[in-house]
This record gives structure tokens, sequence and C-alpha cells, in this order.
């Protein structure tokens, strides 16, 4: 038996998962307490599960089926903007719910630029909003992601198959089965379960486009049970369905899931022997119309935010002052959590460790939020800690994306350095200041980036908690558009926008800055 | 001196055994086929893989269960002899300290030793701006600091080439002279035995043959080294 090489000591992740675990553990309870498990799920609960479930499934299932051809003909096209194209893939994961709302409702909403189009040619208007506008929201969120994932999957393939293809004289449809096929066949399953799982916790695109009894998931029945009817029991109960629902399909997805890689290597296109002018117009075809899917509602929160920003109220500047601390605040816990748990996870032998950051997965924001707001409540004011709790609970939800950046690269940091460092004595914190930290820098900073712009962007327990004046961006956007104030909305969401890319950016770039090797 | 008793190592498909002392200021080649537990052997007597019967004995006292830092020996290995990240200045301090938090007096040892091996005008650059020679001779600088009495050498220049590699070797006889250390090397070839080896481990079916002087053994090599020797 080779013993452990690096004195990473794991008490430090110990005690930063035990915390994890303490914050969701204490939620729970918190929610069990109040849950009267007697009373049972309304028939209205019943149907929130149901949509919920529903809708996951189609986004889940739209996502990854358009994923498969725009990901194959990026796969063997090359063609000017290529690059740029497959960065934006990225895009959507840092772009804030409700900014993205805006710019579907400008393309997709009632007086929006299809419905124009259509009307020019005497078609009937669509509506966005319901079933079918949680999908679309869902879609333009999850395919891109898709896309990258199954772009993956595509740059696994060796050239040598393709060129043994092109020897043989396959047809393509004999080619596709002989190779692309069983590859699709592994990663399909599990890019699907992951944006099923992404969608079950969907609130804000619920909240925005969803709403209505037919349109309801159980995390928007969370913040209306809370928000109109005050009723703590009920939204304990359904927070109790939720995790129920979107843990156990986490718990069955992580089997499934795909490694989350968000380095580069994906702008290399395999050179392929293939004729056919039919699949080269087929490609473009999918290319163009998965990048306008993608660009026009990005496009039209620029275009409309500019417009808008004459009309920001001075509150949204207050808001966004408030959004850069929760989101500052956010990136210290992660960091205080996410590295000693990244250590120990990378010198343990067994991957069971990161299960715990899963957690923060599994279980739903809301449900979190909710429990705490029943800790809360009868000691304070929870209004007057909305703040720190939004920052704690949105650092807890991008731990696991945290996780899966740094814990391969500090593995290798310790396959590579681990007995240097053990010759020379580095252990605690020498050896986090010597040879982790400036080893993890880039990774850090690009989970980092990742955390501050999902926090600064989220709309979810903030919802929970607000009052009056303890409101961040994304809150005061929403305010501003159930006001049907859509001028200072988009506004407000390209303000949202240049933070949350931003404050990305410079984490990014500050991990990379000066590293070398 | 260093005692490997009844040294056993046990891993899945793999078993190694040694019985040996080794004496101080003594430059040992350890040769034999690949596979045979070379690395193994110098690894074990590091720290880096845990026994499974038997003791390591420096200067009578026990330190089979010592953490690697704390025991009298430093080991080059194949790769990764240097933090990338890091000055070869800092390279080398940590030598010295783990926390780098070095006095004025260290800092002149770290020039100094820096200055032995030619790369005075280099304490400012990292690994990664230096030729392969040069990064030899950078963690040759630390071994040099670290002064432990056994420097343990597992190919560390196997990527160079044949005129650098015995420059290499030289300037490792020499410092190792200087510091009064015991040498322990792995080495695939013979000729590397003959230029500084005072005795030789041959490893080979399971076991780490007791040391043997080199310049007898090479010349009259028992059935199973002429085999490998071929």
């Amino acid at each position: 038996m080779a013993r452990r090489v690096v004195a990473i000591s794991p008490r430090g992740g110990i005690a930063a998962a035990a915390l994890v675990l303490l914050l969701i553990l204490a939620a729970l309870g918190a929610v069990m307490s109040r849950a009267e498990v007697g009373a049972g799920l309304s028939p209205s609960d019943w149907a929130a599960l149901r949509f919920t479930v529903v809708q996951a499934v189609l986004s889940a299932v739209i996502s990854t089926i358009c994923a498969v051809p725009v990901a194959r003909a990026l796969a063997r096209r090359r063609f000017f903007g290529r690059g740029v194209l497959v960065t934006l893939l990225g895009a959507p994961f840092i772009l804030p719910v409700i900014v993205a709302v805006i710019g579907l409702l400008t393309v997709f909403g009632r007086a929006g630029w299809f419905n124009l189009a259509l009307g020019a040619v005497g078609l009937p208007p669509v509506s966005i909003y319901g079933l079918h506008g949680v999908v679309l929201a869902h879609v333009f969120f999850n395919l891109p992601l898709a896309t990258r994932l199954l772009l993956q999957g595509w740059q696994t393939l060796p050239s040598e198959r393709f060129r043994l293809a092109a020897q043989l004289r396959l047809t393509p449809f004999a080619a596709f089965r002989a190779i692309e096929w069983p590859m699709l066949r592994q990663v399909l399953p599990g890019v699907a379960a992951l944006i099923f799982v992404i969608c079950l916790t969907s609130f804000a695109v619920a909240l925005t486009l969803g709403g209505g009894p037919r349109a309801t998931t159980v995390e928007l029945a969370i913040y209306q049970a809370f928000q109109f009817d005050f009723d703590l029991g009920r939204a304990a109960r359904l927070s109790l369905a939720q995790l129920v629902l979107a843990g156990g399909a986490a718990l069955i997805a992580l089997w499934v899931i795909p490694p989350v890689s968000l380095g580069s290597g994906l702008d290399r296109p395999v050179q392929r022997w293939e004729r056919g002018g039919t699949a080269r117009a087929l490609d473009t075809i999918c290319i163009t119309l998965a990048a306008g899917f993608l660009l026009l509602p990005l496009s039209a929160i620029l275009w409309r935010g500019t417009w808008g920003l004459a009309a920001v109220p001075p509150v949204v500047w207050k808001a966004a002052g408030q959004s850069i601390f929760v989101g500052c605040i956010s990136v210290v816990v992660l960091g205080v959590l996410a590295l000693p748990m990244a250590g120990w996870i990378a010198s343990s032998r067994r991957g069971g460790v990161e299960a715990i950051g899963l957690l923060g997965l599994s279980a739903s924001p809301l449900m979190i939020g909710t429990g705490w707001f029943i800790l809360i409540h009868p000691v304070a004011a929870p209004a007057t800690l909305a703040l720190p709790v939004t920052a704690l609970v949105n650092a807890l939800m991008a731990l696991p994306f945290a996780l899966r950046i740094m814990v391969p690269r500090l593995r290798d940091t310790v396959q590579d350095y681990g007995r240097l460092s053990a010759t020379l004595g580095l252990r605690g914190w020498p050896l986090w200041r010597w040879v982790l930290l400036p080893r993890v820098r880039a990774q850090a900073g690009f989970a980092a980036g990742l955390t501050a712009a999902l926090s600064m962007g989220d709309l979810g327990v903030i919802a929970l908690f607000a009052d009056q004046d303890r409101v961040t961006l994304p809150l005061q956007m929403y305010r501003l558009m159930g006001a049907y104030q859509m001028e200072a909305a988009a506004g407000a969401a390209l303000i949202l926008l240049t933070l949350a890319l931003g404050a990305f950016w410079i984490c990014d770039k500050g991990g990379r800055w000066h590293a070398e090797a | 001196m260093l005692k490997l008793e009844k040294f056993e190592i046990r891993q899945t498909d793999f078993a190694l055994s040694a019985d040996m002392v080794l004496e101080p200021r003594t430059k040992y080649a350890v040769i034999g086929p690949s596979g045979a537990g070379k690395s193994t052997l110098l690894n074990a007597i590091c720290g880096f893989i845990s026994l499974s019967g038997g003791r390591l004995l420096w200067q009578g006292s026990d330190i089979t269960q010592a953490d690697p830092a704390d025991r009298p020996m430093t080991m080059l290995f194949q790769d990764n002899n240097l933090f990338p990240h890091l000055s070869v200045q800092q390279n080398v301090g940590l030598g010295l300290r783990p926390d780098l938090r070095l006095q004025r007096d260290e800092k002149d040892r770290v020039a100094q030793a820096l200055a032995r091996v030619g790369l005075q005008d280099h304490a400012d650059k990292r690994p990664g701006a230096l030729s392969g020679g040069q990064q030899s001779r950078a963690a040759l600088a630390r071994v040099l600091v670290q002064a432990r009495p056994l420097v343990l050498l597992d190919e560390p220049f196997a990527a160079l080439g044949p005129a650098l590699r015995n420059e290499m070797l030289d300037l490792v006889q020499s410092l190792i002279e200087e510091t009064g250390a015991a040498l322990m090397m792995v080495t695939h070839a013979p000729q590397d035995v003959r230029r500084i080896a005072d005795q030789v481990i041959f490893v080979e079916g399971g076991r780490a043959h007791a040391p043997q002087p080199a310049a007898a053994l090479m010349d009259n090599p028992p059935p199973e080294l002429r085999a490998y020797l071929g």
C-alpha cells in the first residue's frame, strides 16, 4: 500500500464539509418541524409537482435532441467566427436568468420581433407565457450547455476513426452508426439527466414566464405560499416534496452526469473526409438557427437596455450596489468552503466526499431559504439578514461547480508535486501558500468568477427575504417588470449583465494574470 | 549509517525484500531490469511507500514510520523536481525553510548554492525559462542547501543527452564529496556505474541484493547480472 503522499490536512476540508451539511440539515430540520406531514399535499401542490416534472422532461429532451445536429455541425465545419460562437455557447451559464427573460420577451413576447414577423405574413401571434414559455427559456439556457458537452464528446473521437471510415468508403449514415452513435449513446443520457436536474429547481423562469395554476413549479409554489398566504406549513411541505424530487433525481443523475470540463480544446474541428453538399447545407442551417436562437435575445438585451438606461430609477443603482455586496460575500464564503474541501477530496482516494458538495445542487435554494427563514423568524426580522443569507445560499449553490472545476487540478498537483512537497516538509499553510494556491489559481479564479456572476444574477432566496430596502438588482428588475416599467427593467438588465460578466471577467483574468506554466 | 532490516515491500503482483547496511560517504548504484523495483526501493526508503515488514534504522534509531521530511535524506525524482510557478531562488530556498521566511544568512546560503552550480544569474527566473541542464542544476542547488546525509537519485537526468548527463553526474559527485553525503542512484547505464559508484545494489527477482564493490562486480558479474547487462 502506498501511503498518502501529500500532507494536505483533511481537517479543514472536513470542517468545511461539516459546515455545509449543518447549514443544509438545519434548514431541513426547520422545514420538517413545520411541515405537519399529516396534512399532506393539496391538489394544487400535486399540480405543481406534475408541472415541474413535465417541464423538466420537455426541456431536457428538446435541448438534448436539438443539440445533436448543432454539435455535429460545429464538430466538423470550420468557418469564420466558429471560435467566438463556441465561446458564446458558454455565456448562458453566467447570464442572469431574469436578464435572459427580458431578451426572450423582446424577441418572443406579445409585441416581440417574432410576433411582428408572424403578423407581417398574416399569422396570429403566439404567447410566450405558460408551459411553452418556460420550456423555451430552459432550452435557451440549456441548448448551449448540451451543445458544449456533446462537442466534448465529439472531440474525444480519435481522428483515426474518421480516416478509417473514409478509407472504407462508408456512407455517411454507416459512418454515423459506426463512430458517432456509440459515443452519443454514452453521452446523451448524462447530458439529458443534468439538464433535467437543473430544470427541476427552476424558479426565476417560472416566476416570470409561468405562474397560474397550470404553470407553477414547486419552487414557485413555495414562494407563493410565502408571499401570498404566509403559510409556512405549506411552504415546508412543498420544500420536502422538492427535496425528495430534486435530491432523488440528482443522486440518480450523479452516476450518469459527464464531467463538466470548461477548459479550452473545443476550438479544433476534426478533419473529416465526407462528401456531399446536402450535409454541408444542413450543417449551415443548424448552425445559423442555433446562433440566431442564442444571439437574437442577447442582442435584444443590448439594444433595449441601451435605450432603457435613461429610464432607470435611482433604486436600481442602490440595488446594483447591494448585488455587488452579495456577489463579494458569496465569493469569500465559497473560497473558505471550497478550497479546503477540494484539497481534502483531491488527496483522498475515494471521490465520495464530492457528493457533499452536490448536496447543494439537490437541495433547492428555496428549500434552504425556507428553512432558514423559519429558523430566523422567531429571533430576528428575516429581512435584516436578507443579503447575507442570499449570499450564503448562492455560495452553496455554486459549490458543486467550484469543486468540479478545482478538484481535477488539485488532484494533478498532488500527483505531480506531492512527493516533492513531502520531502521538503511542506504542510499546512506553507503547502497552500507555496504549492496548492499557485497551482490552482486559474481554476479558483474561474470558479470565483462563476460564483460572483451566479450570485449577482440570482433571483431566488432574496425573493423570500427581501423588503423595500434590502433588494438585489435581479429582484429590483422583477419589480420593475411587475410594474410594467419595461424600459427601466431593460436598462437594469443591461446593468446586471455588465456586472455579472464584468465580475466573471475580473475573477477569471485575475486567476490567469501572470500565471505561468 | 542506514540499515534496511528485513525490509519488505508488498503491492499487488509485486514484492521486494532487502536486508542491507548503507555506509556514510559511499556511492551506491542501484541497477536491475525494468520493473524489478529500483524506484520502489528508493520510494520506500524515502517514506512514500509503507513497508509490509521490517524496519529502517538510521544511526540505530527506528525511522520506519517517520515522515518523508523528517528522514535524513533527500531525493531527486525522474521529473517534477522544481515547482514551475516559483523562481529558482524560491525553489532552492524551500530546501531550507518550508515557509520560505528566509533569514539573511539563509538567503546567503541559497545564493552560494546557486553560484556553486553556476546559476547565480538565473536566480529570479522560473524553471520554465531554463534549459534542461540548468533545471537539473537548480534541483542540485536545493539538494546542496538541504545538506542531508543521504542523497537518492531516481534517474533525474534521464531526459538529458549523454554529454550533459555525464556533466551532471560529475557535478553530483563533487557536490556530495563537499557535503560528505552518501549517494544512492538508480541507473540503467553500466558506464555510469563505472563512472561514480563504489558499490552496486543489484535488484532482481524480488530481491535487492546487498551491496558489492562496483569494480569487481562489473568485471566479473554473476549469471543474473550478466544476463541483465547483456
